[in-house]
């Protein structure tokens, strides 16, 4: 029978399958992270369960952590217990943990590709809904609650009910300009918050085959935006390459036999789809949102849409209320909206392949004095990489705050925060009311739209860069 | 886990679709290892306003949340099932969920009911004119009910009777421990482990 790739690695990790109940799955990396896991590790003393795999489990610091003076005590004692409740169970499970400090700290979703535990054809879950971003390596993967994070620790499964499966097909190429980070906005804008919901979504077509791995984990990294339970993206020579010089990536014979395996997984050609999007590449431009949602968005060139245009009830609510939180007036151009704070880093865009791409624009030059840029690497490798090419530098002597790794200002547990009626725009994935900070107005672009609107002061794209007049 | 068979109560109506988790449990509330607790977390930066439907007496008292679609969006974070949890709620009712609410709601027995958005139209109609009205969210028999209107709704035979008996999902796993070490015993070699680390 032909089978879709997400079909092909569901049927591979089946352990038992029983008329009238959710098929159980083998898991076969779990990730870890401070916010979501003490109440499951609570759960597993309580009832003198043990972590079945500590072997297929990893833990990192990232949601809470600090940016700076990370040699010091965390200030914010909530905080500090909770990070502190995971090293405590890790040190009593036997989980491995990256701590603050530990040179393979960083985003959850940026460590394991990292070091190379992401692998095709890999069930990966997590206690984080960005896990989908691993999914860029033909891996299912995907975020999960406190009660299945307990329920994978105790049984390295999961009871799950079959997803529905959809094509994304993205034909032709990019313009210069445009990134893996405006076709996902594009996507989401176009299928809405919960036009993915129920499915896996494979995102195939020329523009996605030429995307770096960093690229298509930032359009992975966002189906969840859509309402999606995973996207994947099918392995390639460009997955192969990515992975074999990794720390965990099978070596000799397994090397062989794991890369026969991976070839295999692709969807056939006759497998049936359950729905299929087809967007041209070359029709695409930054994107940008303008309301609170990641499905309200629109290219850049465009003006803050008109509520009463919105033939939906619902919708026409929903982009009025999100007019008022915004602060915006309908008919305003994009470009015209200024900007407070800008930045760049998150599980979506902050590898070192985002923090070049922003960089080579910033390069001397200043950001506008009437704006804050934090970067914030996804990982301390990043930023080791990055300080290795001189791009902390750059950052620097364009008047940006060059960070500590973590998720930051992405969701503000930290102290990275945006102020009431504060306007960033994000690289992150997320601009729900408060997102950022409470009263904080987000507006979420590519890195290279981060660093066009740190020199401009309002949302701009590098072709609105004059060199001779911006930031010289 | 506690039974839930079949609940009535009053409903409170937010009309707002795309309730993301952001709203219903803010990040600064999720530092707390514990699973309750949460119920001051529970929308606070919308209570803030005296107008928002929490804050009104009438609604003060409901244990049914009857929502606008694509309710519980954005971040896996479970504690904004316990928050709704620990606030009083053990149902809601909205035309559209996404994945992991859902999942997370029905694994800790927060009953989420998917009915069409003219039914929770209705309801909220029917609230809205009369407070008082109760609404009972029948299980057992799929069905909601309020003033003289009963509503069909949809839910999974396994699902349903996991909640009816209160049953935890690990136990239940566990039944089938040998199914997960023969195929332990078939995992291929190459797939990776993260110990020993490897740097």
């Amino acid at each position: 029978m032909a089978l879709t790739l997400a079909e092909k690695v569901w049927r591979d990790h089946l352990v038992r399958s029983a008329d009238g109940e959710p098929d159980l799955l083998y898991i076969d990396l779990h990730l870890l992270h401070e916010v979501t896991s003490a109440q499951a590790f609570d759960g597993l003393r309580l009832a003198g369960r043990r972590v079945r795999r500590p072997d297929l489990t990893i833990a990192t610091e990232d949601h809470n952590t600090p940016t700076i003076d990370i040699d010091k005590p965390i200030a914010d004692l909530v905080s500090r217990a909770q990070i502190d409740a995971l090293r405590n169970n890790a040190a009593e499970f036997g989980i491995r943990l990256h701590s603050l400090g530990d040179a393979d700290q960083g985003i959850v979703h940026v460590v394991g590709p990292q070091l190379g535990l992401t692998q095709p054809g890999m069930t990966v879950v997590c206690g984080d809904s960005h896990t989908s971003t691993h999914g860029a390596f033909g891996a299912l993967a995907f975020g999960i609650g406190t009660s299945e994070v307990e329920h994978v620790m105790a049984t390295q499964t999961l009871p799950l009910k079959k997803f529905k499966t959809m094509a994304i097909t993205v034909n032709g190429k990019l313009k210069p300009g445009v990134t893996s980070k405006d076709i996902i906005l594009a996507v989401i804008a176009k299928i809405g918050t919960g036009g993915g919901q129920g499915y896996v979504l494979e995102y195939r077509g020329e523009a996605i085959r030429t995307l770096s791995m960093e690229g298509r984990m930032t359009v992975c990294n966002m189906s969840i935006e859509a309402g999606a339970r995973a996207g994947m993206i099918a392995p390639d020579e460009t997955t192969f390459e990515y992975l074999k010089s990794r720390p965990h990536a099978p070596q000799g014979a397994d090397w062989d036999a794991a890369v026969a395996y991976w070839s295999t997984l692709q969807s056939d050609p006759e497998a049936k789809f359950d729905a299929e999007v087809i967007l041209n590449a070359d029709e695409l431009a930054p994107f940008v949102t303008w309301g609170t949602n990641p499905g309200q968005g629109l290219p850049l060139t465009a003006n803050v849409p008109n509520p009463n245009e919105y033939s939906d009830p619902e919708e026409r609510n929903a982009a009025s209320r999100a007019l008022e939180y915004m602060g915006l007036t309908a008919g305003t151009p994009l470009r015209d909206i200024k900007i407070d704070t800008v930045f760049l880093g998150s599980c979506t865009n902050g590898r070192i392949e985002d923090l070049r791409a922003s960089a080579e624009i910033l390069k001397g030059k200043k950001i506008a004095p009437t704006l804050r840029m934090l970067v914030v690497p996804g990982s301390a490798k990043v930023r080791l990489q990055a300080e290795a090419e001189g791009l902390d530098k750059v950052f620097l002597d364009a008047g940006a705050e060059w960070r500590q790794a973590g998720c930051s200002m992405c969701l503000g547990m930290n102290p990275d925060q945006l102020a009431v009626g504060e306007r960033s725009a994000s690289t992150s994935n997320r601009n729900f009311e408060g997102r950022q900070g409470k009263g904080g107005r987000t507006h979420l672009v590519s890195p290279l739209v981060a660093a066009a609107t740190a020199l401009r002061g309002t949302l701009s794209s590098p072709a609105d860069l004059d060199s001779a007049k911006v930031g010289a | 886990m506690e039974k839930f068979i079949s609940h009535t109560g009053t409903g409170v109506p937010l009309r707002r679709s795309n309730v993301d988790t952001d709203q219903i449990i803010p990040a600064v509330w999720l530092k707390k290892i514990t699973r309750n607790g949460f119920e001051e977390g529970l929308f606070s930066a919308w209570r803030q306003d005296p107008e928002f439907v929490l804050n009104k007496p009438e609604f003060a008292h409901g244990t049914v949340l009857v929502a606008g679609a694509d309710f519980g969006t954005g971040s896996s974070r479970e504690h904004a099932v316990w928050a709704l949890q620990n606030y009083g709620f053990r149902a809601v009712i909205s035309s559209r969920f996404a994945d992991i609410f859902r999942g997370n709601s029905l694994k800790g027995g927060l009953l989420t009911v998917v009915l069409p958005q003219s039914d929770v139209e209705a309801i909220w109609a029917a609230v809205e004119s009369d407070p008082s009205t109760e609404i009972t969210v029948d299980l057992e028999a799929r069905q909601v009910r309020y003033a003289t209107t009963t509503v069909g709704f949809e839910i999974d035979d396994y699902t349903r009777w996991r909640l009816m008996e209160g049953l935890d999902d690990i136990g239940l796993t566990l039944r089938h421990v040998d199914a997960i070490d023969d195929f332990e015993k078939a995992r291929p070699a190459y797939k990776p482990a993260t110990l020993p680390a490897k740097v």
